[in-house]
């Protein structure tokens, strides 16, 4: 295996765009690591992405959004006031992952490039309708983020593509969003259901709204309906009736070791109404 | 050091001071199984069975052994033959024959100078399979068109015609079962089952092994038990057991599944075939959880009477268990022998068989067979007290057993404290907490018998009077502490002047591993023996010293002294005093006892548990936790409570969340910590405790033994609450949320 | 798969080893350099027995590789001490009886020392979440997050 540090994207395309066999990226390193110490994945070549300058960093955009480098672990996200206040959703579901020491390496990055169906963060990222840089030889381009996994433990990043920054719009007022997962412990589970949900208000009313499924289908899922179930209600008991029928109906999970199809499409619902609530709430300013 | 609340005559039993490894522990020195290298040595592999069961046809390692670096490359071809019974078993188990019985067994292994490229070799070795059908359900198992995994392994037990796969019948009882159930007023019969959990220690087994062509070898191992891997090693590979030398390491948990051998074997046979260079096998977390002794898996009847007013006037209980594809491996004998052992019951039948699958072999876990026969026979109780409008705890004191009657599994309890564990639950403020809704109380109650077994320990008096006391059972939870007091209480002299040292088999006689709650009551008692044999030479050489007969001298306080006026009249002797002139008196002073330590006394305990549960997900949160145990006397009530602690919390694992999960190949679905969910401290309250003492009368400070029992009552206490707070019964663990909201739902209809 | 050379400061000593781009951090501090305090329990992430702080950040060294430590601080057990002194963390956890087996205890030690470094005075809610990725098996983790509540109140009062 070889390991390379370089120190720009330039240069990391370029040596993954001559690589050949297996290569991984190294953001936080969680999964990579877990991959070869399983025999899982031995790449031939690594290459760490953490020393290219900015890619720790957090930064206001132009329009008011925010660019979020792709090394940015877990713990810098949940540290970062102003981020945490416009986007608590999408900070709660990083800060979902994994224990407190692996929040220290864990990245948004890796996590949506690792492609897993309950990866906790992704969902909150696609309902901020947050999208990703892709940098390769070919240039660069902009992905929404929901466009980025393409089945268990696949993305849709092709050879020498590599994701240089994530960007998230910006918040707007009256809005609020709001990640909830179901695990059977209180921690260091993979999600078994995580439903993600934004909410802008005009007054009582909701007149924007995404909701994203994790763990109930191959990839991410955005829910449409259900976000239509929401758009013009005041969230009252007949709109999450129907939140809670769209998403069950949207769900197409299968049953494993974590979780059976009956359950993950009842919990499904549960946590739909449940998440709408918080974001609610907190588009209302009263969380 | 403030002496505990505890009634106490002792000067230092039953008070808390710091444990004599404590400091090792802490700074990170404390040496484990991983912790050893060795100038010199190789690095091992092994290569494991992808599949269930599967006849091997054939293995080739010329790739991996045309690697640099690669020394030896073993196979079953490299083991002895012609064993039998369990040492077969052993044998079979470390390394797997003409074929593969579970997933995870080893077929083949091999020494390299890395570790890096021992793992890269052993992906090299190609092993060609015929994959044979397989089985991993215990009633599956069962069944008389269940795929054979051995022709003929049923022994005389076994009733001819009996499905091919059952190993082992038995059948006791007492009493007239059918007068029994007539003078019931309320008879039920259900069904339980419970799934194969793991032990779940943190630490995976490591050793480093060296073995020479001359049949001489070193180990370096974390074991529960250095004998049993001295003996077990050497049957496997056909050494003579004193020519094998064991040295235990500080040990990362055991729980029971640390006494005997896995991968030990390996680095053995493959140091011999590598010209004797000493081998370290490491398991990943993977291998531990494939390839060593979880648990058995149960399904069991339980059929019970009870009077209007709370008698229960028999049981029968009829228990099935798979330990995986090895005779003998299961716990059936134990599970019945514990299943009633709480209650005084006119008539009771026990039946059981062991049935094979293609699973690990199932090691013993904490009370081993005792948590799944609980789990059985407490619900159903708790389920008639409802029905009949009772209270659990009046109703388990009515039926408790005491001093003087006959247990379940045959013999007469000598003094046992289930009554007064009873009585101090009834007393506990947790009893008295409100519950709100979705909540709900559990009691259960458990049993473990506790174990003597072979023991032998020596104590040598040092130059300046401390003591050295070489123990062979290791320390897995502050057992050092204990003998400490032990020996320092009965010789009269300070806590610190006394070191214990975990020893090699070279240095003792044969001891049992820390196993079955024996090492505070086994070891324990034959140190305080090997003390007292060592204050009689010192009363001796102070007898000479003045002159005087040799019983007019007794030991107090550290020191000989004339015993009474008539003895004559001299300054006491310290133990320092003499220690400093032994040489010169008639050389060094020690003291050992060996002895198959009788006198066992068995420990009862209930726990009571309050959760609640979310009725939209069927989530379960443990809300408030008791343990009240019989520890006959707690030597040292920090690492008592500790045990009723952990093991409450290993039984919440079990009732709530940990199973081998399997998938229709036959391959285990969750063997990483991720999947296989053991306890968080996020999961937990803080876990209350209540130590009750009614001394053992067969111990000189009235041990028992804590270890097992904790974890007997948390599988029914929790079933109970989980009922009481959602209206439904689950008789099935793990009570996993999905288990749950389905039974909610179904409740709901 | 030539070896890379590594420097970092370990327990605040200069080090160097050579490592192969496929071992981790833990393997480096235990076979290269020694340190065998930190240990390895699962190997992915889901133990916290091989906890160290790398730059001041509590991780995982299961899941850093050795190379990556490259012009990294890094701290483990064997630095929590001072020369003859115990941290108070430390002293708490034999006092209290925090340890059984004693092998989960390295890590929970550094990982509550990252705790109280930044939050001094934790509510047991936030030193059990905190600790979530520290699996213990023996003690049912009464006694450990007693033993750390305990410390951060020594700590506070000595500041």
């Amino acid at each position: 295996m070889h390991y390379y540090k370089p120190q720009s994207f330039d240069e990391a395309v370029q040596i993954a765009a001559s690589a050949s066999g297996v290569t991984r990226f190294l953001a936080g390193g969680t999964d990579v690591l877990v991959q070869l110490r399983a025999g899982t994945v031995t790449p031939d070549h690594l290459i760490d992405l953490k020393l290219i300058p900015g890619v720790h960093d957090i930064a206001r955009t132009e329009d008011g959004g925010w660019k979020i480098g792709i090394a940015v672990s877990g713990i810098d996200l949940g540290r970062h006031a102003e981020l945490v206040a416009e986007w608590p959703g999408v900070v709660e579901g990083m800060s979902l992952v994994g224990s407190t020491q692996v929040q220290g390496r864990a990245t948004l990055t890796g996590n949506l490039c690792n492609g897993s169906p309950a990866a906790d963060s992704v969902p909150g990222l696609v309902t901020a309708r947050a999208t990703v840089t892709v940098v390769g030889p070919n240039g660069s381009r902009e992905v929404a983020v929901e466009d980025i996994p393409a089945g268990p433990g696949r993305n849709v990043l092709q050879q020498g593509e590599i994701i240089s920054a994530i960007t998230l719009p910006p918040r707007g007022k009256n809005s609020g969003d709001a990640y909830l997962r179901f695990i059977p412990r209180t921690e260091m589970d993979i999600a078994v259901v995580g439903v993600a949900v934004s909410v802008t208000l005009d007054g009582d009313k909701i007149i924007a709204a995404r909701v994203a499924l994790g763990a109930v289908a191959p990839k991410v899922l955005v829910a449409a309906d259900a976000a239509a179930a929401l758009i013009g209600s005041t969230l009252d008991d007949a709109a999450i009736a129907a939140l809670q029928a769209a998403v069950t109906a949207a769900a197409v999970p299968i049953t494993d070791r974590r979780g059976t199809v009956e359950f993950r499409k009842d919990v499904v619902a549960v946590l739909a109404a449940r998440a709408a609530r918080i974001a609610y709430d907190r588009a209302k300013g009263a969380v | 050091m403030p002496k505990d609340e505890l009634k106490s005559e002792y000067r230092l039993i039953g008070t808390r001071p710091d444990r004599p490894d404590g400091l090792d522990k802490v700074t990170g020195r404390a040496r484990y199984g991983a912790d050893m290298s060795l100038p010199g040595m190789l690095h091992a592999a092994v290569v494991r069975s992808p599949h269930a069961h599967a006849k091997i046809l054939k293995i080739d390692a010329s790739a991996a052994l045309a690697l640099d670096g690669v020394k030896a490359v073993i196979t079953r071809a490299d083991f002895p033959t012609g064993l039998t019974g369990e040492d077969w078993n052993l044998q079979e188990n470390s390394m797997a024959g003409e074929v593969a019985l579970y997933d995870g067994h080893a077929v083949a292994a091999v020494a390299a100078t890395s570790r890096l490229l021992a793992e890269d070799a052993a992906k090299l070795i190609k092993v060609e399979y015929e994959v044979l059908p397989h089985v991993i359900d215990v009633d599956d198992a069962l069944r008389m068109d269940a795929p054979v995994i051995r022709a003929g392994v049923g022994d005389h037990t076994v009733p001819e015609g009996s499905p091919p796969n059952v190993s082992k019948k038995i059948e006791f009882g007492h009493g007239d079962l059918e007068a029994g159930f007539a003078a019931a007023d309320l008879i039920r019969e259900q069904t339980y089952k419970t799934e194969a959990t793991h032990q779940g220690y943190i630490e995976p087994h490591a050793c480093v092994a060296q073995l020479g062509s001359d049949g001489k070898g070193e180990m370096w191992v974390c074991t529960q038990g250095q004998w049993y891997i001295r003996r077990m090693c050497s049957a496997v590979l056909g050494l003579e057991a004193s020519q094998l030398r064991v040295t235990p390491s500080e040990i990362g948990g055991g729980f029971g599944g640390k006494t005997i051998i896995f991968m030990e074997a390996l680095p053995l046979a493959l140091s011999r075939k590598a010209g004797g260079k000493p081998v370290k096998l490491v398991m990943s977390r993977s291998d531990v959880l494939r390839a060593t002794g979880p648990t058995a898996s149960a399904s069991m009847d339980v059929k019970l009477g009870m009077t209007k007013d709370g008698k229960i006037t028999a049981a029968h209980v009829n228990f099935r268990m798979q330990g995986g594809a090895f005779v003998g491996a299961s716990p059936v004998g134990e599970a019945l022998s514990c299943a009633l052992a709480c209650y005084d019951i006119p008539a009771v039948m026990h039946e059981g068989v062991e049935v094979l699958a293609n699973r690990p072999k199932a090691a013993a876990y904490r009370a081993p067979g005792s948590p799944m026969a609980a789990f059985a026979v407490e619900s159903l109780v708790d389920e008639m007290c409802h029905e009949l409008g009772l209270d659990p705890l009046d109703v388990r004191l009515k039926n408790a057993v005491h001093e003087g009657v006959k247990a379940s599994y045959g013999p007469t309890y000598a003094r046992i404290g289930l009554v007064e564990v009873l009585e101090a639950t009834k007393k506990h403020p947790n009893l008295l907490a409100p519950l709100g809704p979705n909540q709900g109380r559990g009691i259960a109650s458990g049993f473990w018998f506790n174990h003597g077994g072979e023991t032998s320990v020596s104590l040598a008096i040092g130059e300046d009077g401390t003591v050295t006391v070489s123990i062979g059972t290791p320390d897995i939870g502050g057992s050092r502490a204990s003998m400490s007091l032990m020996v320092a209480e009965t010789l009269g002299i300070a806590y610190e002047a006394v070191r214990v040292n975990i020893v090699e088999t070279g240095a003792l006689g044969v001891n049992e591993p820390s196993h079955g709650s024996r090492a505070t009551f086994a070891s324990g008692k034959a140190a305080v023996e090997a003390a007292r044999s060592a204050i009689r030479e010192m009363c001796r050489r102070a007898a000479k010293e003045w002159g005087i007969e040799e019983e007019a001298v007794e030991w107090k306080d550290g020191a000989a002294m004339p015993a009474g006026p008539n003895a004559g009249k001299f300054p006491p002797m310290t133990i320092a005093e003499i220690g400093a002139k032994m040489g010169g008196t008639g050389g060094p002073i020690s003291g050992h006892h060996e002895t198959n330590a009788d006198g066992v006394g068995a420990s009862f305990g209930t726990h009571v548990v309050d959760v609640e549960v979310d009725p939209e997900t069927g989530r379960t949160t443990i809300l408030r936790y008791l343990v009240v145990q019989d520890a006959g006397t707690a030597i040292h009530p920090a690492y008592v409570e500790g045990q009723y602690q952990g093991g409450a919390v290993q039984g919440i694992g079990w009732a709530l969340n940990e199973e081998y999960v399997y998938g229709a190949n036959g391959r285990l679905q969750n063997a990483v910590f991720l999947d296989y969910r053991i306890p968080v401290a996020s999961d937990l309250p803080m876990i209350d405790t209540v130590i009750v003492e009614v001394p053992n009368p067969g111990h000189p400070y009235g041990v028992r033994g804590v270890g097992e029992t904790g974890i007997t009552p948390p599988l029914p206490a929790i079933a109970n609450a989980v009922a009481m707070a959602t209206g439904a019964r689950l008789r099935s663990l793990p009570l996993s949320p999905p288990k749950v909201l389905a039974a909610i739902k179904a409740k709901k209809g | 798969m030539s070896k890379v050379h590594v420097s970092a400061v370990v327990n605040g000593d200069n080090v160097d080893f050579l490592a192969d781009p496929r071992e981790s951090l833990l393997d480096c501090l235990r076979d290269q350099l020694g340190l065998t305090g930190s240990k390895e329990g699962c190997g992915t992430g889901d133990c916290g027995a091989c906890s160290v702080t790398v730059d001041g950040v509590l991780v995982c060294s299961c899941l850093m590789l050795g190379v990556e430590a490259e012009g990294k601080t890094i701290g483990t057990v064997e630095g929590l001490a001072d020369v003859g002194t115990l941290h108070p963390l430390q002293r708490k956890f034999i006092e209290h009886a925090a340890l059984q087996c004693g092998f989960c205890t390295p890590g929970i030690l550094v990982a509550s020392k990252a705790l109280l470094d930044h939050n001094p005075d934790p509510t047991e809610t936030e030193v059990r979440y905190w600790l979530a990725g520290n699996l213990c098996r023996c003690t049912g983790y009464d006694k450990i997050v007693r033993a750390v509540m305990d410390a951060a109140a020594e700590l506070r009062e000595a500041v």
